[in-house]
């Protein structure tokens, strides 16, 4: 075997794709050390004369004829204790330990192991000498952070009877902690991290239907296009229209447990801004940093374009390995476009066919199988976990027909259209409130009537109306004016604008509305639609909507997300009675 | 191994392979010399068994087959730097052109450079003053940055650069440790300069290093002019601390002349036939901006593309805008109607803006005068459309009301000397005298707090 290995050498080099002759011995997706310098590399194609290679890191000054080592693994993310606050490269490489060996530039030819290896853990061994284990079962568990407790999952297809355990303790990631005897009578040792390959989606028992929504505190999400625990959205945008701002809002929002966010081809001062930031924030729930519930994986648009390729799968196997453990994680990848480049990049490399626009035939495939992996599950141990998918997606030119777009739209249920005239109007959040849609409504009005109120799914669908309404008849106003309009019409633009100013618009910069709970986007509407209902009220007895602009409230409305605080609504509740105290005054006034 | 091969196996566009090759190592710097011992550089763009193709900067016009000879350098290409660079100039490919000889190289760097690890960043957050009140008021300049500007053939954006350049180097507490590294690619001889003696006047052309591919000079060269440039800023940042400014312009000439490249080696397009890798290539020049934590120094970006038929959906400015931390977006109508800077407001966006500015940087109610102005100027082109079609009478009160704040927002705070240079209190004072003009509910964008302590009442009689 070894006289085989020491003669795979390199043969062709183009840009990242490197070729090696004559070799029978790798396996497709195998990981390989090319190079002097062991650039970490994988598989990619085997043909008949020819084996194909994409490396993960900048293949300059690599030459013909220098070795390719083979593992014997496929691509794999190292999972265990020491994964949440780190930040990671796009192969789970950490880039926090990167600094210390190489300074503020990325060397290349750097194997550094995922966790940390000297850390001790406070072990609590879950199972006795004597039980029988199968995949999924917890051996361990341990505090990862103040948030979160690790469990340490047994391997699945993994089995056997535990025949050593440790004591409680505190142990490195690497140090055996118990051993099971498998079917086959073989010794299996367990420690307190095990490898995964990364294009594998991780086993699970069953898919739950979906039926709770990630609550994420932003107004137009919530009210209007909910995305559901388990679920996939999107959210594409030309640049400029608040897509990276979106996803720091969500990651800092969401109901999730942990937070998986990918910066997958994007700026680099976005990661740093999102590591300094949430290492500040304080979690509401928990008066934790949020950190504490986060990793970061950052392959910069500078770093090498194959590894941008594997981010997102590394970026999804952490996600359903805490998925496994029991935890809600959602995933934030932006940007799913740079991602497709990437594949576009390599496929060019590799001089396939182009289909549209030269990203390569496959593209709809590999975008299904990576949002497929979301979903509500109950795991190989019973337990129920979710990963909820928010892809950002860059259309070129802002044009949504691009392939990328379009193709992500099969796959998700939610769509988030983000619009540059509302950008430019500095609307935001720049949701486009009638390109976007999400499917998921009809799956959440129960969840939303036990938990929010009976009305609230009434006040989604007449508030949706009424920003319809106000579309068609801007249509008119932008050829004759507004002030012809009859005045019932009148009303129906002036109600749209606050919904517009008052409630879709939410200011990420002030302390208060940057997140907003539902008991008070339920109020906040129900104030709105009843200023509607007795506005109509008022104007069908032939008070001219002028009279009805007066009303104190119209522009106190504007001011609620501001002025009332996200726990005592009872100025809210005040201003529906000064409603009923005005109109009353107005129609007893015109009926003598 | 520093083995010399003669003759090539075949010359296509700007690429020449050459067979019988061992060990060269790609990206590799190539010597190629000519019949009569003119010399010439490429770089290995691909390897193949024994046999390079190699990218030649000058072109490879006179290169014949048989008497060509090559001579693999061993390692990619490198630029000398040293602090002795201010005050020189250079060509494309960072040799020295004004006749003073080469320089004492301190280090020999590699101009690819290496991507800065995204921990060892500091985000940026230090406002630059440029004493232009779009920018400063509206889409602030930070150090670390980069911000790009947009803009057309033919309009003025030579000297919105050369403005901003001369207005941010003034003020400061660390003017001394400012300079500036000026790219040209592809830029006519009369542009370059006119950089030159605007740097000139204002005295600092002996903190400006400048590298220059001009118009007339080879077309693969301007592919490694930034990265030259961009080298040399780093080391200034990062090795000497200094706060360093570049600007790069066109870097619409820059990518055609990767579509150029690309095409020739016979890739496979993306669209408007650049290659499929432009992103990832525009990536690794734009990213070298920045601030990091071993240093005190920054690199700040103003690059300058030229949107080829004002398309700002072109794949260039396209590309970049994803990119870049924000845009400044020149306007051809607003140009023909004689106004400068003619910045178009509505899209151009800085988005380090939020975390520079405000209390301890600015003035705290910064955010909330850009919010409205932005607000109110997008409502001033709705009314503009009805207008159009309704005639200007016809319209509410409050819609006259914004025709009258558009014209004299573009007249009094879009507009500015090309020399005049206002402090961002100015500007800001300027923003609520052109708010003043509405009524307190128009204000919808910011915090009724603000509004309570600036608003005052303004008439533009």
């Amino acid at each position: 075997m070894t006289q085989v290995n020491n003669n795979i050498v390199i043969e062709g080099i183009n840009g990242p794709v490197v070729t090696v002759k004559n070799c029978d011995i790798l396996h497709m997706q195998e990981m390989v050390y090319v190079g002097n310098e062991k650039l970490i590399g994988e598989v990619i194609g085997i043909r008949p004369d020819l084996t194909i290679i994409q490396v993960y890191e900048v293949t300059t000054g690599l030459k013909i004829g220098e070795p390719v080592i083979p593992t014997g693994h496929p691509m794999a993310a190292t999972l265990g204790p020491g994964i949440l606050t780190n930040i990671y490269d796009g192969i789970e490489r950490p880039l926090k330990i990167f600094e210390d060996t190489s300074g503020a530039f990325i060397q290349r030819g750097l194997n550094i192991g995922a966790l940390d290896e000297e850390k001790l853990w406070d072990v609590t061994i879950k199972v006795k000498v004597g039980d029988y284990v199968k995949g999924g079962d917890i051996y361990a568990t341990c505090p990862e952070t103040t948030l979160i407790e690790h469990r340490c999952l047994v391997a699945p297809y993994q089995s056997g009877e535990v025949i050593e355990v440790k004591p409680d303790g505190k142990y490195k990631v690497n140090d055996v902690v118990v051993v099971i005897k498998n079917i086959r009578g073989e010794r299996e040792e367990l420690t307190l991290c095990q490898v995964w390959p990364i294009r594998d989606p991780r086993p699970f028992t069953e898919r739950k239907p979906i039926d709770t929504p990630l609550v994420t505190g932003q107004r137009i999400v919530d009210a209007l296009f909910p995305i559901a625990k388990g679920g996939a959205s999107a959210i594409p945008g030309p640049f400029g229209s608040g897509k990276t701002v979106m996803q720091h809002q969500l990651a800092k929002w969401c109901d999730a447990d942990i937070i998986v966010y990918i910066g997958c081809g994007e700026r680099g001062n976005e990661m740093t801004q999102v590591l300094q930031e949430f290492a500040e924030l304080i979690d509401p729930k928990s008066g934790r940093p949020l950190m504490d519930r986060t990793v970061l994986i950052a392959n910069t648009s500078n770093m090498p374009v194959s590894a941008r390729e594997a981010s997102i799968y590394t970026g999804i196997t952490l996600a359903e390995y805490y998925r496994d453990m029991g935890y809600h994680v959602a995933i934030m990848a932006d940007s799913t476009s740079r991602w497709a480049e990437a594949l576009r990049e390599l496929s060019g490399r590799l001089e396939e066919m182009p289909a549209e626009e030269g990203f390569p035939a496959y593209l709809p495939s590999r975008l299904s199988q990576f949002y497929e992996r979301s979903g509500y599950t109950i795991g190989l141990n019973g337990r129920e976990g979710s990963v909820s998918i928010i892809g950002a997606v860059s259309p070129a030119g802002g044009d949504f027909s691009e392939p990328v777009t379009q193709n992500t739209k099969r796959f998700i249920r939610c769509f988030w259209a983000l619009d540059k005239d509302l950008a430019y109007a500095r609307h935001y959040p720049a949701i486009n409130w009638l390109n976007s849609y999400s499917e998921y409504i009809v799956d959440l009005e129960k969840w939303y009537t036990e938990h929010v109120g009976p009305k609230f799914n009434q006040f989604r669908k007449e508030t949706s109306v009424i920003l319809q309404e106000e579309n068609n008849l801007m249509e008119i106003v932008k050829l004759i004016g507004s002030d012809v309009l009859p005045d019932d019409q009148k009303l129906i633009l002036e109600i749209a604008r606050l919904i517009r100013v008052g409630f879709l618009q939410q200011n990420s910069f002030h302390e208060v509305d940057t997140y907003v709970p539902l008991e008070k986007q339920s109020k906040m509407l129900e104030v709105i639609l009843h200023l509607y209902k007795r506005g109509k009220e008022i104007v069908s007895k032939g008070v001219p909507m002028s009279v009805v602009r007066k009303c104190p409230v119209f522009d106190k409305i504007v001011n609620i997300k501001y002025d009332v605080s996200n726990s005592d609504f009872s100025i809210i509740d005040q201003y529906i009675k000064d409603i009923d105290v005005y109109a009353d005054n107005i129609i007893e006034e015109y009926n003598n | 191994m520093n083995l010399e091969y003669l003759g090539l196996n075949s010359v296509n566009g700007p690429l020449i392979v050459v067979d019988g090759i061992e060990g060269a190592s790609f990206d590799e710097m190539v010597d190629i010399y000519m019949e009569g011992g003119k010399k010439r550089i490429g770089r290995v763009v691909e390897l193949q068994g024994n046999r390079a193709v190699v990218q030649v900067f000058e072109g490879t016009t006179g290169l014949s087959l048989a008497n060509t000879r090559t001579r693999f350098a061993g390692k990619p290409m490198e630029l000398a730097v040293s602090q002795e660079m201010l005050g020189r100039v250079f060509d494309g490919a960072g040799r020295p052109k004004d006749g003073l000889g080469p320089i004492r190289a301190d280090e020999y760097r590699n101009v690819n450079g290496m991507p800065i690890n995204p921990v060892s960043r500091v985000y940026p957050k230090n406002f630059i003053q440029t004493g232009i009140s779009t920018i400063d008021g509206l889409t602030s300049l930070i150090r670390g940055q980069k911000l790009p500007i947009f803009s057309g053939s033919g309009m003025c954006h030579d000297q919105l650069a050369v403005q901003i350049v001369q207005q941010a180097n003034i003020s400061g507490d660390e003017a001394d440790n400012f300079c500036i590294v000026f790219a040209a690619m592809g830029v006519k001889n009369d542009v370059a300069d006119y950089f030159k003696r605007s740097f000139e006047e204002s005295g600092v052309l002996e903190r400006v290093v400048m590298f220059l591919n001009l118009s007339n000079d080879p077309i693969i060269e301007r592919i490694i002019t930034p990265r030259c440039a961009l080298t040399a800023a780093e080391y200034l940042a990062y090795t000497h601390n200094m706060h360093v400014l570049v600007v790069m312009t066109d870097m619409t000439s820059y990518a055609e002349a990767c579509r150029e490249f690309s095409s020739s080696k016979g890739e496979i397009p993306g669209r408007k036939g650049f290659p499929g890798y432009m992103y990832s290539d525009l990536a690794e020049l734009y990213e070298r901006a920045g601030c990091i934590n071993t240093s005190s120094g920054s690199v700040t970006q103003i690059p300058i593309l030229t949107m080829p038929n004002d398309d700002i959906t072109h794949p260039i400015p396209d590309l970049t805008g994803y990119i870049t931390e924000g845009q400044i977006t020149l306007d051809r109508e607003l140009e023909q109607l004689g106004i400068y800077p003619p910045v178009a407001v509505l899209p151009s966006l800085s988005r380090l803006m939020k975390d520079g500015i405000g209390k301890g940087y600015t003035r705290e109610d910064h955010q909330a005068v850009a919010n409205q102005l932005f607000a109110c100027y997008a409502k001033v082109q709705d009314a503009r459309s009805l207008a159009s079609v309704i005639g200007e009478e016809e319209l509410t009160d409050i819609d006259k009301l914004y025709l009258k704040f558009g014209k004299e927002f573009e007249g009094r705070f879009v507009t500015q000397g090309r020399e005049e240079n206002r402090s961002i209190e100015q500007t800001l004072e300027l923003g609520w005298d052109l708010l003043g003009m509405f009524p307190k509910e128009e204000l919808d964008r910011m915090d009724p707090k603000m509004v309570e302590k600036y608003y005052r009442k303004t008439s533009f009689e």
